[in-house]
């Protein structure tokens, strides 16, 4: 990265906005840095939605600032909409057409670009050029959008929960093509709930909750700074009594300990010293073990111990 | 994969954008907008049946229904052979000779509107139902056929003309109130249904996220209805002038004209319409609610003249009454478009109303 990739391609001050008597998002700074792929994490309902179509141009905010590729919505609006690509959240489009029409009908809209044909190779639907919108799958209808979004050779693209809604194989094809853009230089905001999909797309990740930013930095920087290096899940038998908690706080290399609905999380640093000692405490306290796993520490462990809830919960 | 040179920053992507090429015809936003929306009209097979094959039909079940029979014979019988020979004389009754038992049960039972008989003096004894207007016909052309055969002559010669003229027929008057309802149904339900369902499925809020010019988007619709009109409204009037023999007298440029202004003005109504509602079920209701009203008020089937005096300034404001009254001067009277001017002034208001309405309370989500 050169010197100069590090002025902000998107930076967001206080930005506010209140529908009736929700406030979707309350006072969220930003900034994405050019070329990189940035991650806005949270539940549904955080607000992840309303600051992108703010950024995008499509929602007005309350209060607050938006300077996107140096420029304003208020005053450069149709040169900004020619060089953003934009997939929105369940956008279904015309079933009627096919894919070929589709995207030739937005390429029009831009000044250059992909051709129609070069961008259906670039999602790989070549097979599917002319087939109606109304037969693909879901994973190929995200494919689709995604050209529609990239027919203006964009440098800044937006997508908002690119892959809900698909199945596991069509979500890592979709990851990988968006991989493939990252490294053409485009600056991309991706929001998302599912935290496997920003450790491995985005550099930066900010975390939202109830409409604020609650943390920020790479995927790893978040994991290392709240959490320890590794989770310990374990389940008691149903008729056991209660854990004694306090009692595994002290078990050395456990940093936390939480408990929820039977099922006891731990934040462990030296997995191999607490995991002996945690079977000989559990044996000391009578508890018959029904489930023990471990796990290196995801974006989803920083979400619970930022929150004490999880990303699914809603 | 075409994408493989990395560009380090925006700044150099940037550099590399190149001054905006000139548009092909085809590449054009508002030629391209206006393909899609053709061809998603052809690809809705209901949509083409209401629009093509409905009016077809319409217009040939109610055009057999009311067609001009020619005049009834009417069935008439007599007990006497001598008087059924004079009967006979007459091309309009159809003479029976029965014995006198069968002809009294077939006059109770209508089978025959009259039955003469002669008496023993030499005069004929009509028996009828005087109020029925059969009957008193019956009775005027029997009684003519005897006495023309006594030997009767009338003192001033007559001779018939008869009116079965192409333009004075109900199907001459339904083809235009047919092609008005087309209209207006075309139009609104066209404009109607995509708007709200592209708004539905949020592709309406897609496609102000690109830069397509906002006004390319509706004019692809004014577009793409007068690629439609040309269809629909040939179809219509081919198939009156084909098989019914339905005139165009006036001009077929006022004819275009009224059509025009007419599909265009039920498209404004139709944005209008659909200008805010989010669900399919609320857009049609709302464009049901506006419609049924002029089906039935605004002389489609009958005419309008049968509603009250006291409404008929208002049914004459309402924007179907207008296309339809035009058609029907055109087609039928061949009046001109000066003759023309308080319906397509009619239409003219309503355009520019609805459309400045549509356009101040759109809503793109």
């Amino acid at each position: 990265m050169s010197a100069v990739a590090s002025k902000p391609a998107l930076r967001v001050t206080g930005l506010r906005k209140a529908y009736q008597d929700v406030v979707a998002v309350n006072g969220l700074d930003l900034e994405v840095r050019a070329g990189e792929c940035f991650g806005l994490l949270g539940p549904n309902g955080a607000g992840k939605t309303t600051t992108v179509e703010i950024c995008e141009g499509l929602t007005a905010p309350d209060a607050g600032e938006v300077e996107l590729l140096g420029m304003h919505w208020k005053s450069d609006a149709e040169q900004l909409r020619q060089r953003l690509g934009i997939q929105l959240q369940d956008t279904q489009l015309s079933e009627k057409l096919t894919v070929f029409e589709t995207l030739r009908l937005f390429r029009s809209f831009f000044e250059q670009g992909p051709g129609a044909a070069e961008a259906i190779s670039l999602v790989q639907l070549e097979e599917k050029k002319n087939s109606r919108v109304g037969n693909l799958s879901g994973g190929q209808k995200q494919r689709l959008a995604l050209a529609c979004a990239l027919v203006g050779d964009p440098d800044f693209l937006f997508l908002d929960e690119p892959t809900t809604g698909l199945d596991p194989q069509a979500r890592r094809q979709l990851w990988e093509l968006i991989e493939q853009f990252k490294s053409s230089g485009r600056t991309i905001l991706l929001t998302t709930h599912y935290m496997d999909e920003a450790e491995r797309l985005c550099e930066r990740v900010a975390i939202m909750d109830n409409g604020k930013q609650i943390a920020l930095g790479s995927p790893r920087e978040l994991i290392a700074s709240t959490c320890a290096e590794h989770m310990v899940v374990f389940s008691a038998g149903a008729n056991a009594h209660a854990v004694d908690i306090p009692a595994l706080r002290q078990i050395k290399g456990v940093r936390d300990v939480r408990s929820e609905n039977g099922t006891v999380e731990m934040q462990v640093t030296e997995l191999h010293l607490a995991v002996p000692a945690l079977l000989a405490e559990l044996t000391r306290q009578n508890i018959p073990l029904t489930e023990l796993s471990t796990h290196s520490a995801t974006l989803e462990d920083v979400f619970v111990s930022l929150t004490g809830r999880h990303l699914r919960d809603e | 994969m075409s994408e493989t040179t990395a560009i380090p920053d925006i700044q150099a992507r940037a550099a590399e954008r190149k001054a905006p090429r000139g548009k092909t015809f085809v590449s054009h936003p508002l030629v391209q907008l206006t393909i899609v929306r053709f061809l998603e009209t052809l690809r809705e097979p209901e949509a083409l049946f209401w629009i093509f094959a409905f009016p077809i039909l319409l217009a040939g079940g109610l055009g057999i229904a009311f067609r001009n029979r020619p005049a009834e014979v009417l069935k008439i019988a007599t007990t006497n052979p001598v008087l059924a020979q004079s009967l006979q004389g007459e091309k309009l009754l159809a003479v029976e000779l029965l014995d006198s038992n069968a002809a009294g049960e077939a006059l109770r039972t209508g089978k025959i509107a009259l039955l003469a008989v002669p008496n023993a003096n030499g005069s004929v004894v009509y028996s009828y139902d005087d109020t029925n207007p059969e009957g008193r016909t019956a009775r005027m052309l029997a009684d003519r056929a005897v006495q023309q055969a006594a030997g009767r002559a009338d003192p001033i010669r007559t001779s018939d003309y008869f009116l079965r003229e192409p333009g004075s027929r109900y199907i001459d008057f339904l083809i235009p109130g047919l092609l008005g309802m087309n209209l207006m149904g075309s139009a609104i339900w066209g404009m109607g249904f995509t708007v709200v369902d592209m708004r539905r499925k949020k592709l309406l809020k897609r496609l102000i996220a690109t830069p397509m010019p906002k006004q390319y988007f509706l004019l692809s619709y004014v577009l793409s209805r007068i690629l439609m009109l040309v269809a629909e409204v040939g179809i219509v009037l081919g198939f009156g002038a084909w098989i019914f023999h339905v005139p165009v007298r006036g001009s077929l440029l006022s004819l275009g004209v009224v059509c025009l202004l007419g599909s265009l003005t039920f498209s404004a109504l139709g944005l209008l319409l659909a200008s805010r509602a989010k669900t399919i079920e609320a857009a049609s209701g709302l464009m049901n609610a506006v419609m049924l009203p002029m089906w039935i008020a605004s002389g489609v089937f009958f005419s309008a003249q049968r509603f009250p005096d006291v409404v008929q300034p208002i049914i004459k404001a309402l924007p179907l009454t207008a296309a339809i009254d035009a058609l029907r001067a055109n087609m039928l009277q061949g009046a001109n478009l000066v003759q023309l001017t308080p319906q397509l002034a009619v239409l003219g208001a309503w355009l520019v109303v609805c459309f400045i309405l549509a356009l101040k309370l759109f809503r793109w989500r």
